[in-house]
């Protein structure tokens, strides 16, 4: 047998694999370069035009580039970016009669192609949005605008329909910017899906231009020469802006691996960041909003014995809901949750109970509803027996009127929600209510097919669970989303805000009188008094404040974490440590 | 045989056309959303309106027919154009297929993840393909052998550790604690043979991914090597073989091994599409962003063309796959013949 050599094979083999494994091993890392910023969302941008996309993800990518007249600080505070100053009352700039509102623009600011910036290219923006053919996604912040007029080439003249107490909606804030109208021209209506290429590179102020845009990748900008304080700022004269994977990692290459200088909406259990934080090489960072974890309460009959009239809405209160809106039962199922241990617990210092609705900004913040902040198991269960719902056939579910207290409690699927869910489930078979649990997926949950039966605004279901918010600092329309006029059911297409279908000419008159008021003091004292409404009628059960979470690397700096604006608002400003 | 070849395209058309359609019917009736994943803070009005802008409210067979124009006919021709000059048509007006998250051509989107799922997923089986063929032979002919057990016991961790996690372990241990390796891939990297550093770069950067599917492609070809070569070893042609007093080396790669290669072959031909398919969980791992990535968003953004474009082109891979697997067959064994 002639020598057939496997043993000179195989180390052959071995050595072809250390050889392929470790000579790719240069240097520990490469030099990272000081002037370049590496921005990493999990969530990866897919256009700049922040018209098409409402997403976040785009918002906060466009504001490297694009600009606002006014944005708001980190506190939520109004600051000028290309207006002079914010129009106020006082300084004449918004009208005694509150329907129009005159902004002055700054006269040294030019486009990155160095064009100058005119009133012109704001008129354009309102123009763009309201185009009825473009599908706007930010169209709701031009609401009652009827006219946008530029006066003179650094003078914008807005007029509203009526007066309109709160006129900073249209072009302030990172969702609102403007474009320019020599690069949009030709892009409006419908012919704005074509213009790829405009979408991707989009002209502004701000003090980036995009170098390349891959969607639903990566983004790289480089710095923009025309900016208004170049060359003193910005510091980084690249950025690196990379989308994809999941939260976790991303913490990790800024918490771990110190790959990244930054990474945004690290929605992770709070545990698994700490130890990440641990490392030194970077720091969370996190801010409050007015995003608020909360139990919806139908107030209609989702019965599915019902058919059509499932969670339909009857003004005469034909179709309401057999036991929710009984007081003792919404007020025995809030009480029955310990909201800080599902903070201490799920959320650490990302999340705060709160008994509101409407939890920030601080003077629109009651402190009526706090005694909800206290589990009260005890107090729960007297009240259900006060009020002679009790258990009468002996299954441990109490029974009023003879329908038992079972309750379908849906959410989108989400660990930390799943989570929410089985605690609270545990707390309410403690009162003699029962519960089942449901989550769909969220594309479907929040989707808005009309057809699909498991959409939240069909709310097939008691009791769901979500979290809202609103733009900027201003409740106003927030408020009034739970008007009679907001409910959604077949006739509307199941559009409207008010999920819970709450219907009270209270109410209504409330948000009608904060659409005429102007001192925000009288205006912050309706929004309490709706937000208290909203939960000592049951209508929503708030459970906790959610914060904002982020980190970045330690060496990063001149980070200002912005709930009520792009968080990437001042990047200007940022540096690094040297 | 040519005629075969013939006969075989043909048949694929109608099979496409019937896949294209099945898709399309079953994609419809999902219920995922284009605007589900936007912020709450946009009114529902304003949902609707994005909705109907975008084509998702029209009629099936009306977006059906929209896209059997425009990527079987539209399409082509863009691409006929780009890579010819020549103009056809009008062009400008020609519409194109258009992604609802970017609202940009999906083909373009698809050129631009080619590459990286090309360098990191195709590098991978090829890697595999390397290794894992040597290791079986070995593996086979001297079974039982330390050599066997060792290949099969890593063949077994290739099999059942899923690749989430030895991607997570590899960053744990190369990235968090070693810092040898990039844990992000860089999409932008340009390589440039004449620059060195750039080529060092990106083999530093494709090492963990190509490493992770590497491990799992190699466990898969290597035992059905083994196995294929074990079936062979104790035919009587082997023997005969060997008592011509042929040399064992001879033998074995001659031909044990080439008749041992024909259902292997199958196995990779059969396997190349998925390489353009890219890997869903490590690209998504290491952010690689190629088309598996590129699916996953689509999937999860309700972008129910790019869905469509992508299903649809990995069936036809599919098909062409399968051709080529038949195709292969012929050559290597003189038995299969086409009529």
């Amino acid at each position: 047998m002639q020598y057939f050599s496997f043993r000179k094979m195989s180390l052959l083999l071995v050595i072809v694999l250390v050889v392929g494994a470790f000579g790719v091993i240069g240097t520990a890392s490469a030099q990272d370069d000081e002037r370049t910023l590496n921005i990493l969302y999990w969530q990866a941008p897919s256009t700049l035009n922040v018209f098409l996309s409402g997403g976040t993800k785009e918002i906060h990518a466009a504001s490297l580039v694009l600009e606002p007249l006014a944005r708001y600080d980190q506190d939520g505070n109004l600051v000028p970016y290309l207006a002079t100053e914010i129009p106020t009352l006082e300084n004449g700039g918004i009208s005694e009669d509150l329907t129009t509102i005159t902004w002055n623009l700054r006269d040294d600011i030019v486009w990155s192609d160095g064009t100058p910036f005119t009133a012109d290219d704001v008129v354009f923006s309102w123009e763009f949005c309201t185009n009825p053919e473009l599908g706007c996604s930010q169209v709701q912040n031009f609401n009652d605008v009827e006219n946008v007029e530029a006066v003179d080439d650094h003078t914008v003249l807005i007029t509203f329909g009526g007066p309109k107490p709160f006129p900073y909606g249209p072009f302030v804030g990172a969702q609102s910017p403007i474009f320019q109208r020599a690069q949009f021209q030709d892009c409006v209506g419908a012919d704005a899906q074509s213009c790829t290429e405009e979408n991707f590179n989009p002209i502004g102020t701000g003090p980036y231009v995009v170098e390349e845009f891959r969607p639903n990748d990566v983004i790289t900008y480089v710095v923009n020469e025309n900016y208004r304080d170049f060359p003193e700022k910005p510091f980084f004269t690249r950025v690196n802006f990379k989308g994809g994977g999941d939260a976790e990692s991303a913490a990790r290459a800024v918490l771990e691996t110190g790959e990244f200088d930054y990474a945004w909406n690290l929605q992770v259990e709070f545990p698994i960041l700490q130890a990440m934080e641990a490392n030194g090489i970077g720091t969370i960072i996190s801010g409050f909003g007015t995003s608020v974890e909360r139990l919806i309460v139908n107030q209609t009959n989702p019965n599915p014995d019902l058919g059509d009239l499932r969670s339909v809405f009857e003004a005469d209160g034909s179709n309401a809901h057999p036991f929710l809106t009984d007081p003792a039962v919404y007020r025995a199922l809030s009480m029955a949750i310990d909201r800080n241990v599902m903070a201490e617990q799920l959320y650490g210092p990302t999340g705060r109970a709160t008994c509101n609705v409407l939890p920030a900004p601080a003077i629109y913040a009651s402190t009526n509803n706090d005694s909800c902040l206290v589990q009260d198991i005890e107090g729960a269960n007297a009240l259900l027996d006060e009020a002679g719902i009790v258990d009468t056939d002996g299954d441990g579910i109490r029974e009023k009127d003879g329908v038992p207290l079972r309750i379908l409690y849906q959410t989108s699927t989400n660990a930390l929600r799943q989570n929410e869910q089985a605690l609270i489930k545990q707390w309410w078979s403690e009162i003699g209510v029962d519960t089942e649990l449901r989550n769909i997926d969220a594309s479907v949950f929040f989707g808005g097919d009309p057809a699909s039966p498991d959409t939240y605004q069909k709310f097939y279901a008691d009791i769901e669970m979500y979290t809202n918010n609103f733009d900027g600092t201003d409740p106003e329309s927030y408020m009034s989303n739970w008007a009679c006029n907001n409910i959604p059911g077949p006739d509307t297409g199941w559009l409207g805000n008010n999920i819970q279908r709450s219907c009270d000419p209270e109410y209504d008159a409330l948000v009608e009188q904060m659409a005429r008021t102007a001192d925000l003091e009288d205006r912050a004292a309706l929004a309490i008094q709706m937000n208290d409404m909203i939960v000592q009628n049951g209508w929503m059960i708030p459970l906790i404040h959610r914060g904002a979470v982020s980190a970045r690397r330690n060496d990063l700096e001149g980070v200002l974490m912005n709930v009520w604006d792009s968080e990437l608002w001042n990047i200007a400003d940022w540096t690094r440590a040297s | 045989m040519s005629k075969f070849i013939i006969r075989r395209l043909l048949t694929a058309i109608p099979t496409l056309l019937v896949i294209s359609f099945v898709v399309f019917a079953i994609l419809e009736l999902s219920p995922a959303d284009p605007v589900g994943n936007l912020p709450l803070t946009i009114p529902p009005e304003v949902r609707a309106q994005i909705r109907e802008k975008m084509g998702a409210d029209d009629p099936f067979m009306v977006k059906y027919v929209k896209w059997v124009n425009q990527f079987m006919i539209n399409e082509p021709l863009n691409i006929l154009e780009e890579t010819t000059g020549i103009s056809i048509g009008n062009s400008e007006e020609r519409l194109r297929y258009i992604s609802w998250q970017t609202r940009s051509p999906i083909i373009d989107l698809v050129i631009q993840r080619l590459p990286q799922t090309l360098w990191v997923v195709g590098t991978s089986y090829l890697l595999a393909i390397l290794i894992a063929v040597p290791i079986g032979v070995i593996s086979a002919y001297k079974q039982y052998s330390i050599f066997d057990q060792v290949g099969t016991f890593l063949a077994m961790i290739g099999f059942s550790v899923p690749t989430f996690f030895t991607g997570l372990l590899f960053i744990i241990i190369f990235s968090v604690n070693l810092k040898w390796f990039p844990s992000v891939y860089d999409t932008t990297h340009k390589v440039s043979i004449s620059d060195i550093d750039s080529v060092i770069f990106q083999l530093r950067q494709m090492f963990m991914p190509t490493a992770v599917l590497a491990l799992f492609f190699t466990a898969q070809m290597s035992r059905f090597t083994r196995s294929s070569m074990l079936e062979n070893l104790n035919q009587d042609y082997v023997r005969t073989a060997r008592s011509k007093g042929l040399s064992e080396k001879y033998v074995v790669l001659k031909h044990v091994l080439r008749n041992s290669l024909i259902p292997v072959v199958t196995l990779i031909a059969l396997g190349i599409p998925g390489i353009f398919q890219g890997a869903i969980i490590t690209e998504q791992i290491f952010r690689v962003n190629g088309l598996g990535q590129l699916l996953i968003i689509a999937i999860q953004g309700g972008d129910l063309p790019t869905v469509q474009t992508l299903t649809f082109i990995f069936a036809v891979l599919i098909v062409f796959g399968n051709i080529a697997a038949d195709i292969a067959y012929a050559i290597l064994d003189p038995r299969v013949v086409y009529n």
